[in-house]
């Protein structure tokens, strides 16, 4: 079956390939454990949030739908993870796929709901539903604690790794886990389904007339965007053997939105920049008032909207692009 | 008897808030299409300006709350010409992350410069107290709120049925390209609606202080609720903003009187429950 | 009401045009015949299979496929991508997210040799919205061209390009298999009296006359719809 590739599969192979800055990237990523040994928890805690963030770049840089409630499925997973590891076993790699499997089903069987509508009706649905689990997990107390949490969670090791108090294993168990999902995201945007993805985002109108279906495509990217923001929670939820109702709020949606938007969405990287920068951000500055750290973030909302509309990865392609 | 009719008569109050909050940005949702969260910052400026001139000032309550609509609105104005006319092509998404921008700068200005503790008004004597009809008490603040509110939807239903300038909004709502088409200044029509909508909010948030509280917080806090009038009213409805602000406003109350452990659960369900049915909402057009 | 009591029937094989005046409803009609929107009354045959009910992404897999008078293509997807999704479309394969696109070289193929039947060899690499907007038009009828469709409804496919690039779109469509069906909405009269076998006219939402170039020139009503038009214009 070997034959020459032709120009037109060749073009393709080029989207596809690696690039250097890539692997070094990944490489990079090894250094928190001999530069910044101090800081692993603290980089735990930035691959927990990328891989929410890579989770929404899907939904919302490949696909073009807008939500402003993608907790629901973060903290889908992570309490299905507590819940799991709380009741019946700890042992956290299986936990990951029952939050992704159950994070999952959740949002196929809403985005039947959602992916029927646009503009502020999506806007609102999406809301909707983020503030309605977070309603219902509130006042469900017998289940998940209510407003003070789900106790009795505890998770203490992960292949035989103790999760120790240097935040070793919990890097280690993240970043692993991070990129083990973005090499599952890597491959369905390089895949003809990404490609129709990108589709319906560039001309939704145009899509119908190609013969595609629109919905089905949408719902498809749900089920997967809500598994992997399920894999994130479980995450969280195994790193810190705690589940907060704060997993939930819409603060952590709207954080991951702002997150995703200022690394550039769209470019599979934009959530992983975005989250760096944001989660060390807001650990130096932890410090000031949470208002002040408020009106920097709407700042750097308004500022990025204006000239960096493609988020910082955009600006730097863009300049990449005028030095060539 | 009493606590019936008196939940429902300080939900429907506080409906009318809600519609005083909302109206402009369903009417200026339906024509421009510019998904404007801060909407709601309008209310705090109105709000701040209100303590202001009556604390700082000493100017009376009425004259305090006429200035909060001209100083909401004339923010509102100078905000739409500088910033928001730039995104009007814009994605919903971009509108949506600019204008939430804008929410958490206003949350922390006014953090800054008036603290984040409650706010307080002085209402003038007859505001205050009870009123007795037909053996129950209500609020005599409450009832000025309601009249006040009746007042605003009933001009502005004037506004749009009977003027030059009502049906051209009207038309711009139904059809922007079409409007444009015939020689109509839609964007001229849209300022002064924007202005409208931003002072009608201002008024809204300088009556707000001595009902439901003012602080930093309030834009984000009532954006909620305002948004979910537009959307499930309809986008450019006045009628629309009128019915689901008091449904909302009525069943919020009720909820938290009759039923607590059921939080905003309901509120919440019943919106997407609605949504479904009527994506446009219940007086939206399409 | 834009369009009623419209009755008629697209021999295979044929080329027609559709004209009338601005807002006789030739756009809705097009509408109404890919699903876009739906019929009070009355029903849309495609070789004897019956389609009202059908969205239209599924008339689209019978063989129904239409070009849109205002651009309406991927901005940031470069032409060969765009095409090539039409053929992995067409093919079934969008569904897949597991393997990965250099996989589907046939399909790849296949859309750079639709671009080069227009004369869009060499814009493959580059992002539909670089283009200049003669090759963007073109672009259009490749997309609908991907999806191997038996009826071809172009509307206005050489609208706002200048009267020298207009000559090179109706030469390719005129190129194209003598198989396809195709119907266009065309304002400038040579061109249709040189591309069309046939022509209907389209007034006030109703089909006023269909019949070979030489009958509708020769025609009365037609005239007077057109000069009447000059008169006043």
């Amino acid at each position: 079956m070997a034959n020459a590739s032709s120009t037109a599969a060749r073009y393709f192979e080029g989207q596809v390939r690696w690039r250097p800055l890539e692997i070094v990237f990944w490489l990079a990523a090894l250094l928190p454990f001999v530069v910044t040994p101090a800081y692993l928890s603290l980089a735990s805690q930035v691959a927990i949030t990328a891989l929410f963030a890579l989770s929404l770049d899907l939904l919302v840089g490949y696909a073009g739908l807008v939500s402003l409630g993608h907790a629901a499925f973060f903290g889908l997973g992570a309490y299905s993870a507590g819940l799991l590891a709380k009741h019946f076993w700890n042992e956290p790699l299986s936990g990951l796929i029952v939050a992704a499997a159950l994070a999952g089903i959740v949002g196929y069987l809403l985005s039947h709901i959602i992916v029927r509508f646009r503009h502020l009706t999506l806007i609102m649905l999406t809301l909707g539903i983020g503030l309605l689990l977070h309603e219902v997990a509130n006042s469900a107390t017998w289940l998940t604690g209510g407003a003070d949490g789900l106790q009795g969670v505890k998770v203490t090791s992960v292949l035989g790794f103790r999760f120790d108090l240097y935040g070793r294993t919990a890097y280690s168990y993240s970043l692993a886990t991070l990129f083990v999902c973005f090499l599952v995201a890597r491959r369905i945007v390089h895949s003809p389904f990404g490609l129709a993805l990108r589709g319906i985002r560039e001309n939704a109108l145009r899509m119908p007339a190609l013969g595609a279906p629109n919905q089905a495509h949408l719902r498809k990217a749900y089920a997967l965007s809500a598994a992997m923001a399920g894999v994130a929670g479980a995450l969280l939820t195994h790193t810190t053997s705690t589940v907060s109702l704060e997993v939930l709020s819409f603060g952590r949606s709207a954080d991951v939105l702002v997150i995703l938007i200022l690394g550039g969405a769209g470019r599979l990287y934009g959530g992983i920049l975005g989250a760096i920068i944001y989660m060390v951000a807001r650990d130096q500055f932890s410090g000031i008032n949470p208002q002040y750290w408020y009106f920097w973030i709407g700042l750097l909302l308004v500022a990025v909207v204006m000239f960096l509309p493609n988020g910082i990865l955009g600006g730097l392609s863009a300049l990449y692009k005028k030095s060539e | 008897m009493q606590s019936l009719v008196g939940v429902l008569f300080d939900g429907f109050a506080y409906g009318m808030l809600l519609f005083l909050l909302s109206v402009g940005l369903s009417v200026t949702l339906g024509m421009m299409n510019f998904v404007n969260l801060a909407h709601c910052s309008f209310a705090m400026v109105g709000g701040y300006a209100t303590v202001s001139f009556m604390n700082r000032l000493g100017w009376p309550f009425f004259a305090a709350l006429a200035a909060a609509f001209v100083v909401a609105a004339a923010v509102a104005v100078v905000l739409e010409r500088t910033l928001y006319r730039r995104l009007y092509r814009a994605s919903d998404l971009d509108q949506c992350l600019f204008t939430i921008g804008i929410v958490f700068i206003s949350v922390a200005a006014f953090a800054f410069f008036y603290t984040t503790e409650l706010q307080s008004a002085r209402v003038p004597e007859y505001l205050r107290g009870a009123v007795q009809i037909m053996g129950i008490n209500f609020a005599a603040y409450r009832i000025f709120l309601v009249a006040v509110s009746l007042a605003m939807a009933v001009l502005l239903i004037f506004l749009l049925e009977r003027t030059q300038f009502g049906a051209t909004v009207r038309a711009a709502v139904d059809n922007q390209r079409m409007a444009r088409g015939l020689g109509i200044d839609v964007d001229r029509a849209f300022m002064i609606t924007f202005a409208l909508g931003g002072g009608l909010a201002g008024l809204g948030g300088g009556l707000a202080v001595e009902f439901v509280g003012l602080e930093p917080t309030f834009a984000l806090t009532y954006l909620v609720y305002v948004l979910i009038v537009v959307a499930v009213g309809g986008l450019g409805s006045i009628g629309g903003s009128f019915v689901a602000a008091a449904v909302l406003g009525i069943s919020d109350m009720a909820g938290k009187y009759f039923f607590p452990w059921l939080g905003a659960f309901l509120i919440y369900l019943v919106m997407v429950a609605l949504l479904m049915w009527r994506p446009a909402g219940l007086f939206g057009k399409r | 009401m834009v369009a009623q009591d419209i009755s008629l029937a697209l021999p295979k094989g044929v080329r027609h045009a559709l004209i009338g005046p601005n807002g006789a409803g030739k756009t809705t009609l097009i509408n109404l015949l890919t699903g876009m929107l739906q019929p009070d009354r009355g029903d849309i045959f495609l070789s004897e299979e019956r389609v009202t009910a059908l969205r239209p992404e599924a008339r689209v897999r019978r063989g129904l496929a239409r070009t849109f008078q205002i651009n309406t293509l991927f901005p940031k997807l470069t032409a060969l991508e765009s095409v090539t999704l039409a053929v992995l479309e067409r093919e079934g394969h969008a569904h897949n997210w597991w393997r990965g696109l250099p996989r589907f070289g046939a399909s790849a193929d296949e859309a750079a040799a639709i671009l080069a039947s227009l004369n869009l060899a060499g814009t493959e690499n580059r992002p539909t919205h670089e283009l200049p907007y003669g090759q963007q038009r073109l672009l259009e009828i490749a997309l609908a061209l991907a999806t191997r469709p038996r009826v071809l409804l172009l509307d206005e496919p050489a609208a706002g390009v200048p009267k020298d690039e207009s000559a090179g779109i109706f030469g390719a469509i005129a190129g194209l298999s003598s198989d396809l069906t195709i119907l266009f909405i065309e304002h400038d009269m040579d061109v249709v009296f040189r591309f069309a076998s046939r022509i209907l006219v389209m007034v006030g939402g109703s089909i006023l006359v269909e019949g070979t170039p030489e009958e509708i020139s020769r025609d009365a009503q037609v005239r007077e719809v057109y000069l009447g038009k000059a008169h006043r214009g």
